[in-house]
């Protein structure tokens, strides 16, 4: 009885090993990440909500890697290298994609050869610019200045401005425990912006939030945010 | 040793011995019917003609909805979507913790079906062994078949390509030519109704026809269809970018009147009673019950036009029931998935026409106290008990069991963990049962976490929550109060307030709200609530906020606060991203005038704790990238 208790342990060890065949594949090894920014200035969304798709064409039928967009505007993924095209899904992001010319549009040719950095320049309808939080006994407030960056033809309007906090550096419209929002016929100038928001009772307590100011734009879907703020109140 | 041997080759010769080849060899297989076979013969035909009614896809129904490459999405979930309840089984509650739904998550494609309704209605009518008349019925059910699918396809997936004959590949290496573009979605529309024009003449009109179809299905399907491209062009502006320059998503708007002028007239059509006499169902004189009982009562049923059959012993039959009923007394050890939510019980309205919330407190803030359990919901629209549970109320004879504990005069509450849990009260000896075993427990499957059960479709017959039972209630697909409210909308849309209201007051008069509604009342809020409580759990509610370009104003991502809940009551755009519960509690305060009676609390639910946003690329769903790698030439929707 002894020896069969060694030999058990011994015995699923062996199994164990033994089922670790070697993959026929290299798996990926290159990054290719970035940012994607206004005149080098990052864009913030809301995560797991902007996405990016890199197509690689050459092997057959096509289907789109994503690579989510974090808060604060980057993004990254592992890849093989190769010749990647890099898209944003024709809607999504709180901001409009240059076009190259007539042939490219707005696709993105990255040829990926290990770690690679490539930054996104896109053209936001709006920026948000020195937002400034303060807490207070049970409340915060944000200032914020909004500059309209595309004002041609295919301006649009401001739907509402909203301040979210959370308790944790996740913020966005899903995650919060607190949000007010301005409409936009409210705002009457747009250097001048204050919202202020209640702090509901935190459980467990807690003496900060996170705060971010988000602006929705007309007929767009994705908000554009400023960046993620410990609050101390 | 050689005489074992020679035994079976003597045995095999004496039998191949007295075979005739030819007979042997040319038996017409038993398994496999010819083509002459099943053309020549009206009964075989039929039968082929079954199978394609049972892939009919609707709005929503009790069979799981097969998704190629995606998970089922399971039968009962498919009416009860988008916080008209919550859902009360441990492995959902995630879809009330995420913030909405895939791009992918209604996706159909399914090309397959629409081919071999082509090559029925190609076979069919080169079939010269079938009489006429049943050769034309034959045919003309085969194309509203095919004309609901593309119905079905437009809605969820706007234009697509309309193919009308069998394609054959001829093997060349070059699938081009087997390549088709999206039509516009206004030409899939289009083609809808113009089907339905050219078949109704070939069906029949009767009344007592259910589950195949007739003329007044036709034109049900024809008014509906009509109904939804003339919102499209209409309140599409509302929502520019969910529109394609080339027409595949988006209709004009100057082609609404037109469309909104045909769905009134198919529908007048049938209210007239040229197509067979269809009414309100009206037989039993308990309203509330009577609503119920149009679901459920397959007897000369008036109001039912075309519906989904199911038969006991059959083999078609259902498990809704099983799956959604009370808890307690339950015929197996599970039910009560279906919560409706206090959202959408605070949409009936009162017997006055004015809406209110449930009156849980009075102005200042102090709990109302009642001496009954259902006397909360007194003075209401009688749609209310016929399609929710309320706690007090019975089923198959047995009172469900709702109270979520007792209320002590400190304030306090006594209630407990598991279903009919007992504890010992305050000044007492003897435990004695503190929660319902029908629930509110949180987070308790199968209970009424809400504090309320769903009715619709609940089957009162014995052995109907039973899995080797299961029931033979019918799925509705199209019915007489719908027909009223499609031609209420539509007059409504075309500036007749007056005939709108006329159809409408007829659906309320059914429901107990007797004081009629005149023409300056009916506005786009009322319309749209009307279909909102009357079509409830029907699957009518995800494409009437989606045709009006609306649903994601209702589900925004925002959170609903409980002073939310009970604002902007009536209106059509009223939040409704997360489902909250309404919980009765009995007090307990001995020498009290209060001791014994009710009072009731709005709850929002531990599991309940993101907030519903729908998107903009919801509103048409996605195509896959298979099927674009496959042809080219299919354009995506917009915002995937």
């Amino acid at each position: 009885m002894k020896i069969r208790f060694h030999f058990i342990p011994l015995l699923a060890l062996l199994v164990l090993v033994a089922s670790c065949g070697k993959d026929n594949f290299t798996e990926p090894k290159s990054t290719l990440s970035g940012q994607i920014v206004y005149k080098g200035e990052p864009i913030g969304v809301e995560y797991n909500q902007v996405r990016l798709q890199l197509w690689q064409p050459g092997f057959g039928k096509l289907a789109a890697i994503d690579a989510q967009v974090d808060q604060d505007g980057s993004y990254s993924a592992l890849l093989f290298n190769g010749k990647y095209k890099m898209v944003v899904p024709k809607g999504r992001g709180p901001f409009k994609t240059l076009e190259k010319d007539a042939a490219a549009k707005d696709t993105l040719f990255v040829t990926l050869e290990g770690n690679q950095q490539v930054d996104l320049e896109v053209m936001p309808y709006y920026m948000i610019r020195t937002p400034q939080f303060a807490g207070a006994e049970n409340k915060v407030t944000a200032t914020l200045k909004l500059e309209k960056i595309i004002t041609d033809a295919s301006a649009k309007g401001i739907e509402r401005v909203s301040l979210f906090i959370n308790k944790t550096e996740f913020v966005s419209r899903a995650t919060n425990v607190s949000v007010t929002d301005i409409a936009g016929a409210d705002i009457k100038n747009l250097n001048a912006i204050t919202v202020e928001t209640e702090i509901p009772a935190l459980v467990p307590t807690q003496k900060y939030v996170f705060a971010r100011v988000g602006v929705k734009i007309k007929d767009v879907e994705d908000m554009i945010f400023s960046p993620v703020q410990k609050v101390e109140f | 040793m050689k005489k074992i041997f020679y035994i079976p080759v003597f045995v095999m010769l004496l039998l191949s011995w007295g075979c005739n080849d030819d007979e042997f060899l040319n038996r017409p297989p038993t398994n496999i019917l010819t083509e002459e076979q099943v053309w020549g013969d009206e009964g075989q035909v039929l039968s082929l003609l079954g199978n394609l009614y049972n892939r009919y896809v609707d709005l929503g129904n009790f069979r799981d909805f097969e998704r190629p490459g995606l998970d089922n999405l399971t039968g009962w979930t498919r009416v009860a979507d988008f916080n008209e309840a919550f859902w009360s089984e441990s492995g959902r509650y995630k879809e009330f913790q995420n913030s909405g739904w895939d791009l992918n998550t209604w996706s159909i494609w399914d090309y397959g079906y629409i081919r071999e309704m082509n090559l029925f209605i190609q076979k069919c009518e080169a079939a010269e062994k079938l009489s006429p008349e049943v050769k034309d019925r034959y045919l003309a059910e085969a194309r509203f078949l095919r004309a609901s699918y593309y119905f079905e396809l437009v809605k969820r997936m706007g234009g697509v390509p309309l193919i009308l004959e069998p394609m054959t590949y001829d093997f060349s290496g070059d699938p081009t030519y087997l390549q088709h573009a999206r039509a516009k979605e206004s030409e899939i529309y289009d083609f809808v109704i113009k089907e339905a024009d050219e078949i109704k003449t070939k069906l029949p009109a009767n009344a007592a026809e259910k589950s195949r179809v007739t003329q007044a299905a036709v034109l049900a399907m024809q008014a509906r269809a009509a109904l939804y491209a003339g919102s499209l062009a209409k309140y599409g502006v509302n929502t520019p970018s969910v529109s394609l320059p080339g027409g595949e998503v988006g209709i004009p708007a100057t082609l609404a009147t037109g469309y909104y002028t045909k769905a009134l007239n198919a529908a007048k059509e049938i209210i007239s009673g040229s197509v067979g006499t269809y009414s309100l169902y009206n037989k039993k004189p308990d309203l509330s019950e009577n609503f119920a009982s149009i679901f459920y009562d397959k007897a000369n049923n008036p109001e039912v036009i075309f519906a989904d059959d199911y038969k006991l012993q059959s083999g078609k039959v259902h498990y809704f029931t099983g799956s959604n009923q009370p808890r307690y007394g339950a015929e197996e050890e599970e039910g009560g998935r279906i919560n409706p939510s206090l959202n959408f019980v605070e949409a009936f309205e009162k017997l006055d026409n004015t809406f209110a919330r449930i009156p849980t407190t009075n102005a200042a803030g102090a709990p109302l106290y009642y001496a009954n359990q259902t006397d909360i919901f007194e003075g209401r629209d009688a749609r209310l008990g016929g399609t929710v549970m309320l706690p007090g109320t019975t089923f198959k004879g047995r009172t469900v069991d709702i109270w979520a504990g007792f209320q002590l005069a400190n304030g306090s509450i006594v209630s407990g963990d598991d279903r009919g849990a007992q504890k010992t009260l305050p000044g007492k000896t003897v435990p004695e049962q503190v929660v319902g075993f029908d629930g509110p427990i949180d987070g308790f499957e199968f209970t009424a976490q809400t504090g309320f059960y769903l009715r619709k479709y609940l089957d009162p017959v014995v052995g109907s929550g039973q899995r080797g039972v299961n029931s033979e209630v019918w799925f509705i697909r199209y019915r007489y109060a719908e027909v009223l409210l499609n031609a209420a909308e539509a007059a409504f849309e075309l500036g007749q307030p007056a005939a709108a209201a006329g159809y409408m007051n007829q659906v309320r008069a059914r429901a107990g709200l007797v004081k009629p509604l005149v023409a300056a009342e009916i506005t786009f809020d009322r319309v749209a609530h009307e279909r909102r409580v009357e079509l409830a759990f029907e699957g009518h509610y995800h494409y009437d906020i989606q045709r009006w370009r609306i649903a994601h104003i209702i589900m925004d991502g925002n959170a609903i606060s409980a002073a939310d809940l009970s604002k902007d009551l009536g209106k059509a755009t009223k939040r409704n991203t997360q489902p909250w519960a309404l919980w009765s509690y009995k007090v307990y305060e001995p020498g009290s005038p209060n001791n014994g009676k009710w009072i009731y609390k709005p709850v929002k639910l531990s599991r309940v704790t993101g907030a519903d946003r729908f998107q903009l690329g919801n509103y048409y769903s996605l195509i896959t990238d298979e099927v674009i790698n496959n042809n080219p030439k299919i354009i995506r929707n917009p915002n995937h």
